[in-house]
């Protein structure tokens, strides 16, 4: 009996420990971020470009850009992946090619997004001939994020129950209008999740756009879709590691950090808040 | 004879290498309920799915012989169209996910285009008709709360909104408690003086209480159809009168 509370404590305290590691891990990550970061968030921070050899001013077009490219890559990725799944999920016949395409999208989901990135640069920058742009950029992201907006949207039509599309079939509705009346609205918060995930990793995202549109500096907003941008993950990598007073620019590449964790953050809370409200309706 | 409402004739229907029904010929007539009793995998459910073409939805099934709806074989005419003349109620309720009102005017402003009030005139014409309308205080609560009991007759209520000639009801008690299930089965005796109706039913004093035929199916093949008394009181096969007794199923 002693041996067996003994194995007992033993197992909860190792699950414990490991709780309250990563638990820890995330704290000190956040709370160097804010102790750091929080200290340089004023006005000019968000609405003034860098100044002075990027030393002073803030980061307005650094966060345009990221909200760019974000933009695009969500335009891009979006409608496409949706499309895909509805096809996957509700059109196509359970076959071998059908199986193997899901398969294939799901391993594209795992692929390092450095290879997005020399795909991106090779297909939109030099083939297409976009150059380094926000375009290409926007695109090349949306590639990337692609898979998870396929993957989660399907998972979301899955969950609808067939009753719902019997239901509406038997009431004399052709597929279309199951499809659209019925089984889309009832999927569309899971499809939001998806939706929010993809994007926040988009934002986040920085090996496919130095290949294919970010720059360290510009002094103007980018005016169209084929100019270059600045972006918040290579603002801060370029602020840590290459800039040439790296003691001066650490509270900007901060402050940065907890913006761009902010921005992930929000976009992560409406994604839990549309799971809740999914759960929380469907009984 | 007159014209049957519907009718299979020499039916087999396979779920991929499964031969589900065997040769089923059955004539169903209007403005009666005719019941399909037997064992459970019998096909009774098939059957009936039969008549509304709910087994496209299945790549695996393929039909040989013909299912015909007032004389007319029924893959003649779009599947949307069809459903709208043999609406169907299923086994466990299932209303979407919405209001009480846009459950029972979705089959409606599906096919028709109507005024605001004439959509609220019909709406509540069918809430009427299946007894629920004076349970529902407020028709933009959400279908979701009502009790599984309402929430079956909101399902014929759905069905019926939209006119149809034929309803097909899939066990439509089974999931129900007593007093929902006598409520549904005063429904069903009313809705057949303006509608066929055939009902799928496991329970064989629901087949007694409610039809006017009754057809015994078993391993696929309809083994007996007459009239609902004489089914029960000297079925002619006796495959049919072992199961009445209970000795099987």
């Amino acid at each position: 009996m002693m041996n067996r509370n003994w194995y007992s404590n033993l197992g909860f305290g190792s699950l414990y420990l490991s709780t309250f590691l990563v638990v820890g891990f995330i704290a000190v990550i956040l709370w160097d971020l804010i102790y750091k970061g929080a200290p340089s968030w004023n006005w000019t921070f968000f609405s003034e470009g860098p100044q002075e050899g990027m030393t002073k001013g803030g980061i307005f077009p650094v966060i345009v850009g990221t909200f760019y490219v974000t933009l695009i890559s969500t335009i891009a990725s979006l409608p496409l992946g949706i499309g895909t799944a509805i096809y996957l999920q509700e059109y196509a016949p359970d076959n071998l090619l059908t199986r193997l395409i899901r398969s294939s999208i799901r391993n594209l989901a795992g692929v390092p997004s450095v290879i997005f990135g020399l795909f991106g640069l090779v297909l939109f920058v030099q083939h297409m001939q976009m150059g380094t742009s926000l375009l290409a950029s926007g695109l090349t992201l949306g590639l990337l994020t692609l898979p998870t907006v396929v993957a989660s949207t399907e998972e979301a039509l899955r969950n609808v129950p067939q009753s719902y599309r019997e239901g509406a079939l038997a009431l004399g509705a052709t597929q279309w209008e199951v499809i659209w009346h019925q089984v889309l609205p009832a999927a569309s918060s899971g499809i939001w999740t998806g939706a929010m995930l993809a994007i926040s990793r988009a934002a986040g995202e920085t090996a496919p756009i130095l290949f294919t549109g970010v720059t360290f500096y510009q002094r103007f907003l980018p005016q169209s879709l084929f100019h270059e941008f600045m972006a918040m993950p290579y603002h801060i990598f370029i602020l840590s590691t290459q800039h040439h007073a790296i003691e001066i620019v650490t509270p900007i590449a901060y402050g940065t950090a907890l913006l761009l964790l902010v921005q992930i953050l929000i976009l992560q809370m409406i994604a839990f808040y549309l799971r809740y409200k999914q759960t929380s309706t469907r009984r | 004879m007159s014209q049957m409402k519907l009718e299979a004739k020499g039916l087999d229907l396979f779920f991929g290498a499964k031969h589900v029904l065997k040769k089923v010929s059955i004539r169903i007539p209007d403005k009666q309920v005719t019941a399909l009793i037997g064992p459970s995998g019998c096909g009774k459910s098939t059957l009936l799915r039969c008549f509304n073409r709910m087994h496209d939805l299945n790549p695996m099934a393929k039909l040989k012989g013909d299912v015909l709806f007032e004389g007319q074989d029924i893959h003649l005419s779009k599947a949307a169209e069809l459903r709208q003349k043999v609406g169907m109620v299923f086994q466990k309720p299932n209303p979407f996910p919405q209001s009480i009102f846009d459950n029972v005017a979705y089959g409606l402003r599906l096919s028709q285009k109507l005024t605001k009030s004439e959509l609220e005139y019909k709406v509540k014409a069918a809430l009427s008709q299946a007894h629920l309308i004076d349970e529902l205080p407020d028709l933009k609560a959400s279908a979701m709360e009502l009790s599984g009991g309402q929430q079956q007759r909101l399902c014929i209520a759905r069905a019926v909104a939209v006119s149809p000639s034929v309803l097909l009801m899939d066990e439509p008690c089974s999931a129900l408690d007593p007093i929902s299930t006598r409520k549904v089965e005063e429904l069903v005796l009313q809705l057949k003086s303006d509608y066929c109706v055939v009902i799928v039913t496991h329970n064989m004093q629901q087949a007694k209480r409610v039809s006017d035929l009754t057809a015994f199916m078993y391993m696929g093949e309809l083994i007996e159809f007459s009239e609902t008394r004489q089914l029960f009181d000297k079925a002619s096969h006796e495959l049919t009168r072992n199961y009445l007794e209970g000795s099987f199923g």
